[in-house]
């Protein structure tokens, strides 16, 4: 088991991603870009499933019926279909169902929807514009970082939506009439006493939903999203060298999950403050 | 005395060690009663399974070829479909005896990835297929569009060299697997593929459901040299693979065939004689029987015989024989004397 | 705010679910016809689909004439499956059912075709219940193991949970595709590990380091004076943990337990990634090489989305 092909050449490259990948990049920064692209999938979608986690949860907690019962159904329909499925259904439905490039949809004139991806002008003001054969310039989410996107947050939202209504409904009864009994009205009281009681609750089961989503971000293989584990997939392809790919990924991971778990650990200590 | 007595049982292990490697996947092949044979999921006219479950294709035939020199019949093969990225690592664990699935013979899969490359069954080049409706005549007119190709391959590779030595400003979008990879330009997702010229072909034609709206852009690129690999350490079994590719080649040359097997068997001609083993027994240096050849034409038939049947006129693909015509026919295919 | 609601949402989604009504079921074609299918596209679904290709889908590559064997272990199983969920046998009961019918379907199958060919739903259930089964006594050990006084088995065992717990599952499983069959060559157990074997034993050893965590606070919930109750009667620790602290774990974290089955088999899954063609990977066997059906791939995705459904809400149901 050596590690020098890591300065070896590649020869190939990836499709996407921050880093730029030329043929005779090492291995190394091959794999580094592979990693960044895990980062760039997650990151936006642990916020938007937040979000999303949030809304719902709450939703299930309302009074009016019909939408505590759409929330209801929303977290029973994706909590119960492994999330693959939900990721290649995803994705089939952008490629199929998205026109393609040289007649995609258009907002205006600067976002277009097409089978290539979702293209919006970039920060530098490189606006994207319909050429002969698909949409050149401008910023491009490509159709496979859509489709694990929204299959992780779709699928995560439905977990933590579970987590915000078992956080919210753990705190007791008690400490609401309390609080309503001092004087202080709805707002006050949500956000001043039930809240930061049920965050105590959540923390520990967000985090794990944290840890899960990261993980899950492998996926991106069975799309062909050139995260991390799919980079390693063609380098072990490549080399021949499998022992040190999968170590590599294996140690990676670890890695990852040992610093996300840390930071949440750092929030639950936040939240627990003055807890009796 | 001693240090003799060490070092003679050193070498003598050694040596028994060697010829234990030497003949270990022919062995297990024997005792197994079947060949166990690598190839694609599903490439139209190599390897692909058809509804009454029996596969076919040339690399399919390669490795019945060998069932039959080896064991006697070309029923005798077990096939296992790999992925582009299982291929070299089933050979290396040893799941298959053969890797038959249209894999290019390079340098750095010869020498590093322990395969060892027996004989090249199709030369190949790599391509580029568009849909019609672009009227794109030439490779050189695809600045802004995007390629699917698949990754870690030759194809990826070759496709960059030949984008950029080229200054065709193409994006190439990659994919894991060849299936995918096919799946999106089919679909839409990318203007072209690109990959070797043969399963453009057979692609088009199987699975695009409208093959003459689909062409195959002029510009050649790349040497694809296709053919069987075996794994390195058994030089018998190599030898075999390599000798039964060349056997079929040059049977097609001596005009034996499946269909005259009966007259050539009865015939005169000493070189048509002596490679269906009436002469010279050509078996026993590759330890075969000595009409290994007779079997291999009687149960698969000669190059040309396969190349019609799976790739050429008889096929769907209508592939033209090109570079794989016989070398007296101004083609590549040239095999070794059997002698 | 109610009343706004009361207003708009009916609106909203009352032309959604007449749409997706109007898709699923009154336009829909349900027969195996291709070209009602393709005149139907757009406005109806094709369950045609389902029709034509339900054998594929529920059996993979499970050879034609055989497949009455996976059937009666699909069926069996997911009899099985539920009962036990809903814990309507005594758990001897359960456990000799189970021992009774594993072997003899294992070789049900196995006469049928060999393991490199089974597939589609009956090697979902046969991955995560056979997975879970192997996986749970694995899981007390290393439950009891993090809690031991013995510093050297503590550590081994927490750093097994933690470090399992931190890798996803896929790249356990190219462990078990890639880098297993090289550490065992061939020449070591016959022919080597096929591939359903390492990819099961995977699946276990990865589900193990989940239920240790799970049963860790079964055993937290377990009174301590339990265990000392027992020590001071003379049972020794193995008699201890077996008859005393350990039925009474498992029992209080039942809801977990099940909820951790029906997590392992939506996992299970994650094996069509390495060629193992459980139901999704079935489904992609079915349809992606076939030119014609392919365009009704959505309701492929949406029939084996039920399927999933079925069981993981039936199951995770069963808690109460």
């Amino acid at each position: 088991m050596n590690f020098e092909f890591l300065n070896d050449p590649a020869g190939f490259g990836l499709s996407e991603g921050w880093l730029q990948i030329a043929f005779d990049s090492p291995y190394w920064h091959v794999l580094l870009a592979g990693l960044l692209n895990t980062l760039k999938v997650a990151l936006p979608a642990l916020i938007i499933s937040t979000l999303l986690g949030l809304f719902i949860g709450l939703g299930q907690l309302v009074r009016h019926p019909l939408l505590r019962a759409l929330c209801k159904g929303y977290v029973n329909l994706f909590r119960n279909v492994p999330l693959l499925l939900q990721l290649l259904a995803i994705y089939f439905a952008i490629t199929q169902f998205f026109p393609i490039a040289s007649q995609a949809w258009s907002l205006g004139d600067s976002f277009f929807f097409s089978k290539s991806g979702l293209a919006m002008p970039a920060w530098g003001g490189d606006t994207p514009v319909r050429g002969r054969f698909s949409i050149e310039g401008g910023w491009v989410l490509s159709p496979e970082y859509l489709a694990v996107l929204l299959a992780l947050v779709v699928y995560t939202a439905a977990f933590i939506a579970e987590v915000v209504r078992a956080g919210i409904q753990a705190v007791k009864p008690g400490m609401r009439q309390g609080a309503l009994a001092l004087g202080l009205n709805n707002s006050q009281v949500n956000r001043h006493v039930v809240l930061p009681l049920a965050l105590r609750v959540m923390v520990p089961s967000l985090s794990n939903q944290y840890l899960n989503l990261l993980k899950n971000a492998s996926l991106g293989v069975a799309v062909g999203y050139p995260e991390l584990v799919s980079v390693a997939n063609t380098a072990i392809n490549q080399s021949g060298k499998a022992v040190e790919c999968v170590l590599i990924i294996l140690v990676t991971y670890a890695l990852l999950s040992a610093v996300a778990s840390g930071l949440m650990n750092l929030l639950n200590t936040r939240v627990n403050r003055g807890a009796l | 005395m001693k240090g003799f007595r060490s070092i003679a049982m050193f070498v003598c292990g050694f040596v028994l060690l060697g010829t234990a490697n030497a003949g270990a996947v022919l062995d297990a092949v024997k005792k197994r009663d079947a060949v166990r044979c690598g190839v694609s999921s599903g490439v139209a006219g190599f390897s692909s399974l058809g509804s009454d479950g029996q596969w076919r294709g040339l690399d399919v035939a390669v490795c019945r070829a060998v069932a039959a020199a080896v064991l006697g019949s070309a029923k005798k093969v077990e096939f296992t479909p790999l992925s582009s990225q299982q291929r070299f690592a089933a050979l290396q664990a040893g799941q298959i005896d053969i890797l038959s699935r249209n894999t290019t013979w390079t340098l750095s899969r010869d020498a590093g990835l322990n395969a060892h490359f027996t004989a090249i069954t199709y030369y190949d080049g790599q391509g580029i297929l568009m849909h019609k409706r672009f009227g794109v005549k030439s490779a050189k007119e695809l600045n802004g569009a995007e390629i699917c190709v698949q990754s870690g391959t030759t194809n990826e590779k070759n496709l960059s060299t030949y984008l950029g030595t080229q200054g065709i400003k193409a994006k190439a979008i990659v994919y894991d697997n060849f299936e995918a990879a096919y799946k999106a330009f089919f679909s839409g997702r990318c203007q072209a593929f690109s990959t070797d010229v043969s399963a453009l072909i057979g692609l088009k034609t199987s699975q695009s459901g409208q093959p003459d709206d689909y062409v195959v852009l002029p510009e050649i690129f790349s040497k694809e040299p296709l053919g069987p690999a075996v794994q390195r350490g058994d030089d018998e079994f190599f030898a075999i693979v390599k000798w039964v590719v060349f056997a079929m080649i040059e049977a097609e040359e001596l005009g034996v065939g499946k269909e005259n097997l009966e007259q050539a068997m009865a015939g005169k001609n000493p070189a048509v004689q002596r490679l269906l083993g009436g002469a010279e027994d050509l078996g026993k240096p590759l330890g075969l029987p000595k009409d290994w050849v007779v079997k291999v034409l009687q149960q698969v038939g000669n190059y040309g015989e396969v190349f019609d049947a799976n790739l050429g006129k008889q096929s769907p693909l209508k592939l033209e024989r090109g570079l794989n015509a016989l070398w007296t026919q101004g083609g590549l295919m040239y095999a070794p004397p059997l002698r | 705010m109610n009343r706004i609601l009361w207003v708009v949402l009916p609106v909203l989604l009352a032309p959604l679910v007449w749409a997706l009504l109007d898709w699923a079921v009154f336009n829909a074609v349900f027969v195996p016809n291709l070209q009602a299918c393709q005149q139907a596209a757009g406005q109806g679904a094709c369950w045609g689909v389902v029709a034509e290709k339900w054998r594929v889908i529920l059996f993979g590559r499970y050879p034609l004439e055989e497949q009455w064997r996976a059937g009666i272990v699909l069926v069996l199983w997911s009899v099985l499956l539920f009962a036990t969920a809903a814990r309507v046998f005594k758990a001897r009961h359960g456990f000799m059912a189970w021992s009774l019918v594993l072997p003899a379907s294992a070789v049900l199958l196995a006469t049928g075709a060999p393991t490199n060919l089974w597939g589609g739903l009956p090697l979902t259930l046969i991955l995560s219940t056979v997975g879970f089964g192997l996986a749970f006594p694995l899981a007390v050990l290393l439950a009891l193991g993090r809690q031991s006084s013995n510093t050297w088995v503590r550590s081994v065992c927490t750093a097994y949970i933690e470090l399992l717990r931190a890798l996803p599952l896929v790249t356990v499983l190219f462990l078990a595709a890639f880098v297993l069959p090289l550490w065992l060559p061939t020449g070591v157990l016959g022919e080597g590990l096929d591939l359903f074997t390492r990819v099961l034993l995977t699946i276990a050893l990865f589900s193990a380091a989940y239920l240790a965590e799970v049963l860790r606070g079964g055993l937290q919930a377990v009174p301590q004076g339990q265990g000392m109750a027992a020590k001071a009667l003379g049972l020794n620790a193995f008699q201890r943990n077996m008859l005393v602290v350990l039925p009474q774990a498992i029992r209080a974290c039942l809801p977990s337990l099940t909820n951790s089955f029906v997590t392992l088999f939506k996992e299970c899954s994650l094996v069509s990634i390495v060629a193992l063609f459980e139901l999704t990977g079935a489904l992609s066997l079915a349809l992606a090489g076939d030119v014609l059906w392919r365009s009704f791939y959505l309701e492929g995705y949406l029939f084996i989305g039920l399927v999933y459904w079925a069981y993981c809400f039936g199951l995770s149901k069963t808690v109460k």
